[in-house]
């Protein structure tokens, strides 16, 4: 069940079009989104330091930030005394391949994964099935997006892009039942399936939402139960975490909890919160022979060195961003062409994937702000984006036209006289430009807008003729 | 933005600041903040105009500067402190222009105090927030405040007020075709109140949802706050 839908390699003009007038798509994101939202908003109301908590976390991040070495350290001694074996990973090919080498070593045939998108990072359920392990996705929304061969398009919702008619379709295509659209029906169809899957494997490969630095636990948070199965029933597990993960403590744990469940799904607290110390110990009934935790880098410390960019280390990867992006409702997740979508996906893209290849991300936000204000960790998103964008400029990572453009609009506006004739001459040629709509015919604008026709004076000319002067 | 493309709204403001006692000047060597460069990444080229900015307007004589634009006024107050480190002669400059500069409702209510402009104007009235204006000045009860106060006004709120319209400056072009989407959905939400007219504090995002609302053949139509407080009572 390899995905064999190519991940775009970047914010695809031509893509987007095609999504932009795709109503059905536009509106299940939509549904999708305004639903967390709303949910988010009634469980927000709970608190009225809400504000003070955002802060709080983001106190936390930077305090962890500031000593990562010191919580990484003390992290992988807790969890090594608990009988986890750490591994250090410091790039995606090196992590996916510690992954699969401790998989194939199992000699088990099937591995089931447990929803996560720092293994998206990495590529790694491609990877192990070029080593002939056959992989399952067990979050329901990871199911319906690895059947449709596609990759997840949101980091807390997978299949949010698909309606359940559209489910249905595919579960009939592709399981061979009978077209039902009833999310019940389906769910309980797809548990059946998995329910086999769990009790054949022989390894379960899991995220981590939060590292514990004080006792080397490790919090997986989840809805459906199949993470804490992917980590219980298999012999080995794999958790695979980047290393911004890390908090202090369970006082600190608490918090994030708190702020995670509510800006990602509105719910006060998931269904489940499982919290794993070490493998399965002495007489315990349940619970996997060996646990491995690898510590993901893969850029972050290059982010860490950056004194404004290592704030989007702070991100626990709630997706109340994305929600609220009012660009990712219009494309959805797959329109972005990368792993990490929405507004701090293009924050993060450039460092995992490099800058040249991910140029256009940092472009694909109008910079509103309602990333940054929904933040519950109160990273400055949008911020973030222009200072991408400013090193994309630097590093001349733009098209010929556009660097012409903008030192002739320099020229102008630093040069008054050249300003104001520039604007006299739009005055003058500007009805020969002017279209059925009355107004200027700008390129690219009004294809889809009016631009207005330009007025008979410039303000400046106003400005003089009612101070009597010419 | 206002110069070459909306002169009227620049006047306008002008006519509520005298009318209100303010003695206006106004600097004909001033041209761009930079902000179109400086959104766009090109830090050098807008360091070129927020130097040139500020050497016109610090020590100019004047008490406050007035932008008819929160965005303009976002980029002097927030983003010129970003941008300037680059240039540290510049930064006492930037630190007093700054202090001085102030959006055109935010002064008028947050500086002066003054809700009630004397102004009259005819319809329903359903106002946008500019997202520079919300979200880095804060400004969202001082054109409502100074609305209310309009005679034959009648203020409602849209559902969508603080979503962003998709102009985004060169955003506006650069994704022309998720810009003007996030347009369809603004009008959506002002079709919805049945106003006859949409207002602002800033003409780009007036332009934005006018042109959507002209391409769509809807009725209403965009006056920026200016327009409105501008047509007196008497």
């Amino acid at each position: 069940m390899t995905r064999k839908t190519p991940i775009q390699p970047e914010f695809l003009d031509a893509l987007l079009r095609e999504r932009i007038h795709d109503e059905s798509l536009r509106g299940n994101i939509r549904r999708a989104t305004q639903t967390s939202l709303n949910k988010r908003r009634a469980v927000v109301s709970d608190y009225e330091d809400w504000e003070t908590l955002r802060q709080l976390a983001h106190d936390v991040k930077s305090h962890v930030m500031d000593h990562l070495p010191v919580y990484m350290a003390r992290f992988a001694q807790r969890a090594r005394e608990a009988g986890a074996v750490v591994h250090y990973a410091s790039t995606a090919e090196e992590a996916s391949r510690i992954v699969c080498d401790l998989a194939e070593e199992t000699g088990e045939p099937l591995v089931v994964k447990s929803k996560s998108m720092t293994t998206e990072e990495i590529e790694l359920t491609p990877a192990l099935e070029r080593r002939g392990l056959r992989t399952v996705e067990t979050d329901l929304g990871e199911y319906i997006v690895q059947l449709a061969k596609e990759p997840p398009s949101h980091i807390t919702a997978p299949a949010l892009h698909k309606s359940r008619g559209e489910i249905g379709a595919l579960f009939a295509e592709k399981l061979g039942i009978p077209y039902t659209d009833d999310p019940q029906e389906l769910t309980d169809i797809a548990r059946k399936i998995l329910r086999e899957d769990f009790l054949e494997a022989g390894v379960g490969i899991s995220g981590v939402n939060f590292a514990v630095a004080e006792t080397g636990t490790i919090c997986v948070v989840e809805n459906e139960g199949n993470a804490r199965l992917s980590m219980s029933l298999p012999k080995r597990h794999i958790a695979v975490m980047g290393m911004e993960k890390l908090l202090p403590d369970y006082s600190s744990l608490a918090l994030f909890l708190n702020l995670l469940g509510r800006s990602a799904t509105g719910q006060r607290l998931t269904c489940y919160t499982s919290l794993i110390t070490g493998p399965r110990r002495g007489k315990e009934c349940d619970g996997p022979d060996d646990l491995h935790i690898v510590i993901l880098d893969n850029g972050r410390s290059r982010m860490l060195q950056d004194d404004r960019l290592r704030e989007a280390l702070y991100c626990i990867r709630c997706g109340a961003c994305m929600n609220v992006c009012p660009v990712y409702q219009k494309v959805g997740g797959h329109g972005y062409g990368s792993v990490y979508s929405g507004p701090i996906g293009s924050v993060i893209t450039p460092v995992f994937r490099g800058e040249e290849r991910s140029k256009k991300l940092p472009y694909a936000s109008s910079l509103c702000g309602a990333c940054a204000e929904i933040c519950p960790v109160k990273i400055d998103i949008h911020h973030h984006l222009l200072d991408w964008r400013r090193r994309i400029v630097s590093h001349g990572h733009v098209p010929l036209r556009e660097r012409i453009a903008m030192r002739l609009f320099l020229l102008l506006a630093r040069h008054t006289t050249l300003f104001d004739f520039a604007g006299r001459l739009g005055r003058v040629f500007s009805p020969l430009l002017r279209g059925k709509d009355g107004g200027l015919q700008v390129p690219v604008w009004s294809r889809t807008r009016r631009f207005p026709a330009l007025p008979q004076q410039s303000f400046k000319q106003m400005w003089r003729e009612k101070n009597g002067r010419s | 933005m206002t110069d070459q493309l909306f002169p009227e709204s620049g006047m306008n403001m002008i006519r509520v600041l005298e009318r209100i006692g303010v003695e206006v000047q106004y600097d004909p060597r001033q041209t761009c903040c930079g902000q179109p460069a400086f959104n766009t990444g090109y830090h050098e080229e807008s360091l070129v105009l927020a130097e040139r900015f500020l050497d016109i307007f610090d020590g100019d004589g004047s008490d406050r500067i007035v932008a008819p634009s929160g965005s303009c006024t976002t980029m002097v107050k927030v983003f010129y402190g970003d941008l300037l480190t680059l240039s540290p002669p510049y930064r006492e400059k930037a630190e007093r222009v700054r202090a001085r500069i102030h959006e055109f409702t935010s002064f008028l209510v947050d500086v002066l105090e003054h809700e009630d402009v004397g102004a009259a104007f005819e319809g329903r009235v359903t106002l946008h927030d500019s997202c520079h204006a919300l979200r880095e000045l804060h400004i969202k009860e001082q054109p409502r405040r100074l609305l209310r106060h309009v005679r034959g006004l009648e203020l409602v709120e849209m559902q969508a007020a603080e979503v962003c319209c998709g102009f985004g400056g060169t955003f506006a072009v650069k994704y022309a075709d998720v810009s003007a989407s996030m347009a369809e959905e603004k009008i959506e939400s002002i079709e919805e109140t049945g106003a006859d007219f949409v207002t602002g504090v800033d003409s780009s995002c007036l332009m934005q949802i006018d042109g959507m609302l002209r391409r769509r053949g809807s009725a209403a139509r965009c006056v920026h706050i200016a327009d409105i407080l501008g047509g007196s009572a008497a």
